[in-house]
């Protein structure tokens, strides 16, 4: 290969992957960011979009640079040099996306492992541990606190979530609440264990970054941490029948002291109606 | 002892052979094509009702239930009333024999009852609509929710899938017979076209996947029926069992959609840049694969399904590793590109349109088999990008390719390549516009399966749909293009392109035991740019020239 | 002129090979087995899923009676044996005695099906009691249809060995061929279905 080539194609590269991670790192195409698992996520998905767009521009590129230069001029005729194979560029492509995919997948599992998916679901001080106990508990993301060292984080505030046609309910066993609108405290770990009294619904907070199925019969258990206030959809995400598209609820994020109030608020009246 | 052969029975010739029991397989080649075409425009309108209803936030122009109804049938006939049946049972019929040196499938009656199977269940399928009203429980049918739909038409739906599938299991075997069993003496297994390894790979995942599902439906229409608790909690069943069988054929099923087409496309690149497939043999090797990690990559369907941890993490890795063996068939197509005589026409735009587009949805595909980023996604309009980028991107570009590439084999004329191109511009420019929004949709919060949705996608929502207007929009010019090419189009000749794969050794279209002669023996499918071939082409009649390489 | 007696010799070959379509068919069925085992595998999966996760309530277990399933056992295993002996006395030529071996076979065949409507009549259980009934009468019913249909397909083996211009000699095995794969197949999978259900 003559040597300006080599270097053309070094500097094409160069220019390729630099604005694969330019552009990896400068978009915006992700909703706001209030849990303690999302910036983590976006970090993820900048990491994906740059080699997606790295591999995209190249490959987009090589088919029309080749449709461009290889194409039948007028007067051409023949056929193409008679290449059979190349077995050390073979080699190449198929060792570098193996590179890039082990490490995407290890990644992945790094940023996994930080959303708290590697933990296990036990925890303690859970009000519902017998419900627990008593039925396999499936998955779902478990601790949500990324930094979980500072006291007040340990223990996680326990919240019911039972979903059906066409609504969520949310169960505060402390204070036998029942809501249809979930309130949190902002910088609280909070721990749903939901299941489903139909069919299979899901419990999506975009601005989360978190789903998890809904599944009658078998209880699931989310964790999160919800780190801005403000207020954001709870969208069921699992075809659940003709409302599926109007199955919506909301997660209210308050500082503490207007969660205390909500919480009071409501907690008595069920007292006194109870 | 004998088989019936086409010329031992006698058929029936002209129009009518097209609508009897022929046991042609090019007749049932086509048999497969038309009606899967057909499928196809009935799919296409209902994906328009769909765009139409999502141009405006509230559900108004169809009703909640219709709307699952719609999107139900979309999706079912879509898979398995014309990808499915186009990319296996219509090319499939009509090249492999060519391709193995024979004079029909293996079974030919098998093959005919394979297909005669479809028009009927696809009829059922798309009547229960009318009549009972069809399946609304999405074409994944999960149960509880496909247990406490309607039961009419989720039963008119369970069984029209059982007899594609079992019209799918019939074909699968045939080709594996054909491919294995029925070759040409002298014709090794190495040289056959790239086409032939595909079509083998899909029939080992039709064989081992497809009666799952059956199994599985079966199930599910006693859960329906009986009222077993199968898959039905209040009766102590288990709905995640259920996914998992679904996916186990359902994932495997997307390979049988997209592993032909890279066949396809394997054929037609050579042909129009007149240089041989670049790295047959590693062609070879990702294809088995592909199977192989196909059949181990199910429940990343299912990352939200509350399946433990380690099973996520499995499925992340296997997943991703199916990009390598699907990347080594990419590279090697741009290398097949690379250094050509490429002729730009309308064959090798929609192969390149291809491969734009799947690169992109495969890219996607490997974001979405990460765990973490899954999550966030599953169940939205990201995925429905995704997998439109391949099986509308990919599948679909290749068939049009194909057509354009085989058109004048099928009827002996050629197709306007300027109508051709036409066809083409529109169809890539309507499907990115209806189909790259969608990501964002997805990411920022649409759910899929929904008439409603928050006002701030109404744009977006509808600059996709003008995107599928451009895309229906664009199915005419090649209506009409295949309609009026077949009376006035130029006369193609044998081997219009001067290809070197067998079909094209015989006269368009070619006879019913497809040579005059003696089965020609083709060693080298791909051997452009060789002298003794260059020689081969200039004289299109060569039948006795390759005679001689006996 | 060498290459015209070349072409004649290839056409001719290829018209050989063309008709010469029997050996296909039963790698053909060979190839639907291995389709059918799948739909099994499915069964024996969910099965198997069901008895791991979902754990029964106490009064839905249920101790199944072995000496039943294990006659059936010894009397599927003895009826691939005497289908075996049919096949041989076929390829002899001697018909008569393929017949007595395919009658026993097609007894053997009954036989089991009524021990197995015996075991359903008699079972503390019914379809729709809870998970675990439905999955055993839907393993054992569908292997129960298999077996059906084999008893059957060796009826009509059986009668056309039989007529006297009979379409099955030992020119022409090939339905007697499929059926015996077919029905050691059935065979092999009742052995599987007797290890996970009653044994396991
Ligand atoms: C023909 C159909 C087809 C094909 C071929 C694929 C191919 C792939 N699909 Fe897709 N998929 C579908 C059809 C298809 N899919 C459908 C229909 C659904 C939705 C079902 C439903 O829920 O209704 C779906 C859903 C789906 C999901 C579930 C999403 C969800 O519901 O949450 C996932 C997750 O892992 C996934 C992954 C992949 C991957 C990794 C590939 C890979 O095979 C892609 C590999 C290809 C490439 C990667 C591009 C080329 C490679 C290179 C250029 C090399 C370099 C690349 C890298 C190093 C990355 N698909
Ligand atoms: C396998 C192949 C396949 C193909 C080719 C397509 C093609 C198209 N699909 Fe499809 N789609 C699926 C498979 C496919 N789809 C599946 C599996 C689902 C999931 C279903 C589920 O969730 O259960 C789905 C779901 C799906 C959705 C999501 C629905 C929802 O979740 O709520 C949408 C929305 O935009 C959509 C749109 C389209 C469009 C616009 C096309 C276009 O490409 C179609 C273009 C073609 C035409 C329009 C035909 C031309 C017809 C004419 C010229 C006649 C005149 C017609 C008109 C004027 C309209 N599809
Ligand atoms: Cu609940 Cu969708
Ligand atoms: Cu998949």
């Amino acid at each position: 290969m003559p040597i300006t080539s080599a270097i053309i194609i070094f500097a094409l590269t160069l220019i390729l992957v630099l604005g694969g991670l330019w552009v990896g790192q400068n978009v915006d195409l992700l909703p706001l960011s209030a849990s303690e698992n999302a910036p983590v996520y976006d970090e993820l998905f900048k990491v994906l979009f740059s080699i997606g767009t790295i591999l995209f521009v190249g490959m987009v590129g090589l088919v029309i640079y080749s449709l461009i230069k290889f194409r039948t001029k007028p007067g051409q005729s023949g056929d193409g040099i008679p290449l059979e194979g190349n077995l050390s560029l073979e080699i190449l492509w198929t060792a570098v996306p193996a590179v890039v995919v082990l490490f995407v997948g290890l990644y992945s599992y790094d940023i996994y492992d930080r959303m708290g998916g590697m933990q296990s679901l036990s925890h303690e001080g859970h009000h519902s541990q017998e419900l627990i106990n008593e039925k396999r508990i499936w998955g779902g993301i478990s601790s949500g606190s990324v930094e979980s060292s500072s006291q007040e984080s340990i223990t996680s505030l326990p919240i019911e979530v039972t979903a059906m046609q066409f609504a969520f309910l949310f169960h505060y066993p402390e204070g036998d609440i029942i809501s249809g609108e979930l309130h949190v405290p902002v910088g609280k770990p909070i721990s749903l264990t939901m299941e489903s009294k139909d069919v299979i619904h899901a419990f999506w907070v975009p601005e989360f970054r978190l789903k998890q199925d809904v599944i009658p019969g078998q209880p699931t258990i989310l964790n999160f941490t919800p780190t801005k206030p403000g207020r954001y959809p709870i969208i069921c995400a699992e075809l659940c029948g003709p409302y599926h598209g109007g199955m919506r609820s909301t997660v209210v994020v308050e500082e503490l002291e207007g969660y205390k109030a909500w919480f009071k608020s409501n907690a008595k009246t069920e007292l006194i109606e109870s | 002892m004998t088989i019936a052969t086409p010329s031992e029975s006698l058929q029936p010739s002209g129009w009518a052979k097209y609508f009897s029991f022929s046991l042609d397989h090019k007749v049932i080649g086509l048999q497969y094509l038309v009606c899967g075409f057909i499928f196809y425009l009935i799919g296409g309108i209902l994906a328009g009702a769909i765009r139409i209803e999502l141009t405006s936030p509230i559900s108004d122009f169809l009703t909640r239930n219709v709307y699952n109804q719609v999107l139900t049938l979309h999706g079912t006939i879509m898979i398995f009333l014309w990808i499915v049946p186009v990319v296996n049972g219509a090319f499939g019929n009509y090249l492999i024999p060519f391709y193995v040196g024979a004079r029909d499938m293996a079974f030919p009656r098998l093959n005919a009852v394979a297909f005669w199977l479809i028009p009927p269940a696809g009829l059922m399928l798309i009547t229960s609509y009318f009549i009972t009203g069809a399946a609304e429980s999405g074409w994944t049918a999960y149960p509880p929710l496909s247990i406490t739909t309607p039961a009419a038409g989720q039963l008119i739906w369970i069984v029209s899938v059982l007899l594609l599938g079992g019209s799918s299991i019939f074909g699968g075997i045939n080709f594996i017979a054909t491919i294995l069993k029925l070759r040409r003496p002298g014709l090794k297994l190495m040289q056959l076209p790239m086409y032939c390894w595909a079509m083998l790979g899909t029939s080992i995942l039709v064989v081992l996947s497809t009666p799952v599902l059956a199994g599985t439906l079966i199930l599910l229409s006693f859960d329906i029926v009986a009222h077993t608790g199968f898959f039905n909690p209040a009766l102590g069943g288990n709905v995640v069992v259920y996914q998992h069988l679904f996916w186990f054929y359902s994932h495997p099923a997307v390979y049988i959609m997209v592993l032909p087409a890279f066949g396809l496309v394997s054929e037609i690149l050579p042909v129009h840049s007149r240089k041989p497939l670049f790295g047959y043999t590693t062609m070879v090797y990702s294809i088995m694969a592909i199977v192989v990690l196909g059949l181990l990559v199910w429940a990343h369907h299912m990352f939200t399904s509350g399946t433990p941890p380690w099973m996520r993490l499995f499925f992340t890795i296997a997943t991703s590793f199916i990009a390598v063996p699907t990347g080594i068939k990419f590279f090697n197509w741009v290398a097949t590109l690379w250094g050509g005589r490429i002729s730009i026409n309308s064959a090798i735009l929609f192969s390149c349109g291809f491969i734009v587009n799947f690169v992109l949805g495969g890219i996607t595909g490997v974001a979405l088999a990460q765990v973490p980023f899954d999550i966030h996604v599953h169940d939205t309009y990201f995925v429905v990008a995704h997998f439109h980028y391949i099986v509308y991107g990919g599948s679909v570009f290749v068939i049009f390719s194909s057509i354009y590439h085989w058109y004048p084999k099928f009827t002996g004329r050629m197709l306007n390549e300027d109508l051709g191109r036409f066809h083409f511009l529109i169809t890539f420019i309507g499907f990115n516009l209806c189909f790259a929004p969608q990501h964002w949709l997805g990411l920022n919060g649409m759910p899929r399966r929904v008439a409603e949705y928050d006002p701030q996608f109404e744009f977006v929502n509808q600059l996709s749909s003008v995107g599928a207007l451009l895309m229906a929009l664009s199915t005419l010019p090649f209506l009409w293009n295949i309609f009026q090419s077949f009376f006035i189009g130029r006369i193609a000749g044998d081997n219009p392109w001067h290809a070197l794969t067998p079909e094209w050794l015989t006269t368009s279209p070619p006879p019913v035991e497809n040579w005059k002669g003696p089965a020609p023996l083709v060693t080298a499918p791909y051997g452009y740019g060789a002298v003794t071939n260059t020689e081969a082409i200039k004289s299109t009649e060569i039948k006795n020239d390759l005679e001689e390489n006996n | 002129m060498t290459t015209t007696t070349s072409l004649e010799q290839t056409s001719q070959e290829q018209n050989e090979q063309h008709e010469a379509h029997g050996d296909y068919r039963l790698f053909g069925l060979g190839a639907f087995l291995i389709a059918d085992g799948m739909t099994f595998a499915g069964f024996f999966a969910a099965y198997l899923t069901f008895k791991a996760v979902n754990p029964l309530l106490p009064d839905s277990i249920y101790e199944l009676e072995l000496p039943l399933p294990t006659l059936n056992t010894i009397l599927l295993l003895v009826s691939s044996a005497t289908f075996h002996k049919a096949g041989q006395a076929l390829r002899r030529d001697e018909a008569s005695l393929c017949q007595r071996w395919l009658i026993i076979t097609a007894s053997l065949g009954l036989a089991f099906l009524a021990s197995q409507m015996v075991e359903y009549f008699t079972l503390p259980f019914g379809l729709t009691d809870n998970l675990y009934a439905s999955t055993f009468y839907a393993l054992t019913g569908f292997h129960g249809l298999h077996v059906t249909l084999g008893a059957i397909m060796i009826l009509i083996v059986w009668w056309q060995v039989r007529s006297p211009n009979g379409r099955i000699t030992s020119q022409n095995q090939f339905p007697l061929e499929a059926a015996e794969l077919y029905w050691h197949f059935v065979d092999g999978i009742w052995v599987v279905l007797f290890v996970i259900l009653y044994l396991l």
